[in-house]
């Protein structure tokens, strides 16, 4: 057991643990932060994929101590208040969910891509989300979110 | 002859688990202490009850809205939201009736002590079973607001309408919690509202058949919605449970003292190996110390090489039951197949596992000898039953609650995780939260049915005369032919399964309708015809010939048959559960590997209930079905899959995606019928059909494998 601080949506936070455990569970079980899902525990479908000093990760390969002293953004830090993002929003109006578990995982990744490249072009997301499963297949809706997002379209216009 | 619902054509398939509870108990559900306030419980007969809410609420099997006297109302039913929409669907047809806006409405699903049994959430019959019963009883509801306002002002109900929510008239204003005040001292105002209150028309929808934002979305999109597996209760530890290394293996010792070490509650009963610990990484540790002194006894398990033969072998076609072989004959097949030009055929499908990107979960807690299991089930009474039975609890004692659960495609109808969670609970003294790994969903959930097919058809000119189609376990859904043939016989021959098996999306659906989709496409060659020609010659079913024809238009299907080499297009129809879908689609097959190009689908299920999310169900169909025709396929040997992740059992992703249209042909005069299943079944025959007009190879398994010519 160690103990590790990690800059978690802005706060510092700590906790003692084995230094091989994953920041997935720590971030479940630990902080109760539920929004980072598990689907697989291998990086195959990117459910848990969270951003580490900026750079989307998946959660679940990642061990605790890797990340000691650096800041790590989930879902759940993406909203300001009740103010959702841009793409937050877009995936509400394009229906961009079906059951959802896989979506934390997509707006994500997506918003990092969208901060490298605010004007991905559709293979660019394509390439870039790839590595992201959904089950319920909901890919073309995705695609429209993150489009619907990409387009400077304004969540304050809803 | 008008269309109508063809409910006869809609049973559930034999190899869909069984499906709804055996008993209706209507047990004292008292002591569990209700989210329901005050209020007027509402029947879709138009029975009222006044209910204090509360400790003392009561919901009962028939009992489908609450009206509050705080204002709140509440739509009851025990389906589940597993991504289809059920649950913005069902607030739209409250809505819809109620005259309400949608956003004021409360949607209580799937909780085994406040909601009605609704059985499973399969079959695709949330839309022609409980849409109607909620609008029944909204209806209803609607009523006894108009006639209470009107006998308080003394007015002629027919003089009076309700819009928000409220009957209005010169300042006055009479709304539904004013109704359920009103009724507070009446226990009951049984004969008030006549039976058969008109639903409002299709027509006149002004809720339904509109596109809804997803009820929930703003929980997902910020990560605030509990799944199963987010669910957290006080003190709670999280479990791990002990897997045998093959199917069938048993446990013949295991030391339980090295997890114990580690700081593990571990418990041992009879099969059942667990553990809990304050981390799921503690729990893992401590089964993984466990497990290294396991001792099995394995047993011999075949192969997945030759499953079609194999399950040919273990046929079993004097099985009985409700389960068992059937076999349906019209007319005079022997007869009729000497008398024409034949052909025959064999076909085979592999298992595919639905893996929903949610495992199993489940978080279970004891209250003395009370149980609360949350868990993400098709099922939620059944798997109270289950749990009831495995500890000996009365059902009134054990109580189910469903959270909106991350995917299902009809492979959560059973309760494991519930059970195993509830046994590490009852060991630990706490809560246990038990999610299964993905290696586990994959081997030990359930699997949809391996199965093979043989067809034999008669023809004479451009009409198939006589149809022979037996198939081996794949389950009863759609294996009866939907074209016009006068002689026909029907064989379903359930066989003994190496894995175990379950529901999936059209379960029996997907390999009967392959079989007979390439088998048709053969045919059409035989007698010289186009694949669409020769199926509209042999249909007289209005409905599934205008499906075939609004995506040959919308596809240009005349126009792109021929693209030269190794590019062609295919076309495959399919009728069940009361809908109707057709699929064209181009591929272009390069080396091993067939790339779909473009896909048109034209899907008929009645009146459209909410536009957005069909056009959401029949993309998830058709993609998943993409999987499942291209790449899906479940290997086995040695007693373990040997493809058991998501590394190695490749699932359909956004690179495959081709270009998608989906033509909806909305029939406001027709029930509406569910949409969350028939797509899939013509996705693989249409790309199979696509390789034959590409490459000339006849493609007659899944997954495909085309080679170019």
């Amino acid at each position: 057991m160690a103990r590790f601080t990690v800059q978690v949506n802005g706060n510092q936070l700590a906790v003692e643990s084995p230094p091989d455990r994953p920041l997935l569970d720590v971030l479940r079980e630990d902080f109760d932060l539920t929004g980072t899902k598990y689907g697989c525990g291998e990086g195959q479908c990117r459910a848990c994929t969270v951003l580490i000093d900026g750079q989307p990760t998946a959660s679940c390969l990642t061990p605790i101590s890797s990340v000691d002293g650096m800041s790590v953004t989930t879902i759940e830090g993406l909203a300001s208040g009740d103010q959702l993002t841009a793409l937050q929003q877009a995936f509400v109006e394009m229906d961009g969910a079906q059951c959802g578990y896989c979506t934390a995982g997509m707006i994500v990744e997506a918003t990092a891509l969208l901060q490298r490249n605010p004007k991905p072009s559709r293979s660019e997301i394509v390439d870039v989300m790839n590595p992201h499963l959904c089950r319920c297949c909901g890919y073309r809706n995705i695609l429209a979110s993150v489009e619907l997002a990409a387009r400077g379209w304004e969540a304050n216009d809803a | 002859m008008p269309e109508r619902f063809r409910e006869d054509l809609c049973e559930p398939d034999r190899k869909e688990l069984a499906e709804g509870p055996a008993y209706r108990f209507e047990l004292d559900r008292r002591q569990w202490i209700s989210s329901i306030g005050a209020g007027l419980l509402v029947t879709a007969a138009g029975k009222v009850v006044f209910s204090p809410g509360g400790a003392s609420a009561q919901v009962r099997p028939s009992q489908r809205l609450h009206l509050g006297e705080d204002g709140s109302i509440t739509v009851l039913t025990g389906k589940v939201e597993f991504g289809q929409g059920s649950r913005t669907e069902i607030l739209q047809a409250a809505a819809e009736e109620l005259r309400v806006s949608p956003d004021v409405l409360r949607v209580m699903l799937a909780d085994t002590a406040e909601t009605p049994n609704d059985g499973s959430t399969a079959g695709s019959r949330t839309t022609p079973s409980t849409i109607p019963v909620v609008r029944r009883a909204s209806a209803a509801a609607r009523e006894l607001l108009v006639r209470t306002a009107a006998e308080a002002w003394n007015l002629d109900a027919s003089e009076l309408r309700v819009e928000a929510g409220a009957v209005v008239r010169a300042g006055d204003r009479f709304s539904y919690a004013d109704l359920a005040r009103a009724q507070r001292p009446a226990s009951t105002v049984d004969d008030s509202v006549p039976r058969g209150v008109p639903l409002r028309e299709v027509r006149n929808w002004t809720v339904l058949g509109q596109t809804l934002p997803k009820v929930g979305a703003r929980e997902i999109v910020t990560g605030a919605h509990r799944y199963p597996s987010d669910i957290v209760r006080p003190n709670m530890l999280y479990g791990a449970v002990l897997r045998p290394p093959s199917y069938g293996a048993q446990l013949e010792s295991v030391e339980l003292a090295p997890g114990r070490e580690l700081g593990a509650v571990v418990v041992r009963d009879g099969e059942f190996v667990g553990c809990a610990a304050k981390t799921s990484y503690e729990a893992r540790k401590a089964l993984e110390a466990i497990s290294e002194t396991a001792k099995w006894r394995t047993m011999a398990h075949p192969p997945s090489e030759g499953l079609g033969a194999y399950l040919k072998r273990h046929a079993q076609p004097s099985a009985g039951g409700r389960r068992g072989a059937r076999r349906r004959e019209s007319g005079d097949v022997d007869s009729a197949l000497a008398a024409a030009q034949t052909l025959e055929a064999s076909y085979e499908i592999p298992y595919v596992q639905h893996a929903p990107l949610e495992p199993r979960a489940a978080v279970a807690e004891w209250d003395q000898d009370r149980l609360t299991v949350w868990t993400g089930t098709q099922r939620p009474f059944g798997v109270r039953e289950q749990l009831a039975e495995a500890f000996r609890l009365g059902a009134d004692r054990t109580r189910v609650v469903v959270p909106d659960t991350g995917g299902g495609f009809g492979g959560k109808h059973t309760g494991e995780v519930a059970v195993e969670a509830a046994r590490l609970a009852r060991a630990a003294g706490k809560p246990v939260s038990l999610r299964w790994t993905r290696a586990e969903e994959f081997a030990w959930a359930y699997f949809r049915p391996a199965a093979a097919f043989e067809a034999r058809a008669g023809l004479s000119g451009e009409k198939i005369l006589a149809w022979d189609f037996t198939a081996y376990n794949p389950g009863t859904a759609a294996i009866e032919t939907p074209y016009a043939v006068p002689n026909v016989r029907t064989q379903y021959i359930p066989c003994d399964s190496p894995l175990r098996e379950g529901s999936y999306r059209g379960i029996g659906a997907t390999g009967n309708n392959f079989a007979r989709e390439v088998f048709m496409d053969e045919l059409a060659g035989a007698a010289g015809l186009d694949p669409l020609e020769f199926r509209l010659a042999n249909l007289d079913d209005g409905r599934l010939s205008a499906v075939l024809r609004a995506a040959a238009d919308r596809f240009g299907w005349s126009a792109s048959k021929s693209l030269g080499r190794n590019r062609g297009s295919g076309i495959a129809a399919g009728f069940e559960k009361g809908s109707y879908i057709a699929i064209c689609a181009q591929v272009r097959v390069a080396g091993g590997s067939v790339e779909v190009e473009r896909l048109v689908s034209a899907f008929d299920c009645g009146a459209i209930l909410n536009p957005g999310n069909l056009r959401a169900q029949i993309d998830g169909c058709v993609i998943q079905g993409l999987g499942a025709a291209l790449s899906e396929e479940i290997r086995f040997a040695g007693g373990m899959l040997v493809n058991g992740s998501f590394a190695r059992y490749p699932v359909p992703r956004f690179r495959g995606t081709p270009p998608m249209e989906a033509v909806l042909l909305n029939r406001p005069d027709i029930p509406p019928a569910g949409a969350g299943e028939t797509p899939i079944v013509a996705v693989a025959p249409a790309l199979a059909n696509a390789v034959f007009a590409a490459t000339g190879q006849r493609m007659r398994s899944l997954p495909l494998r085309a080679r170019a010519a």
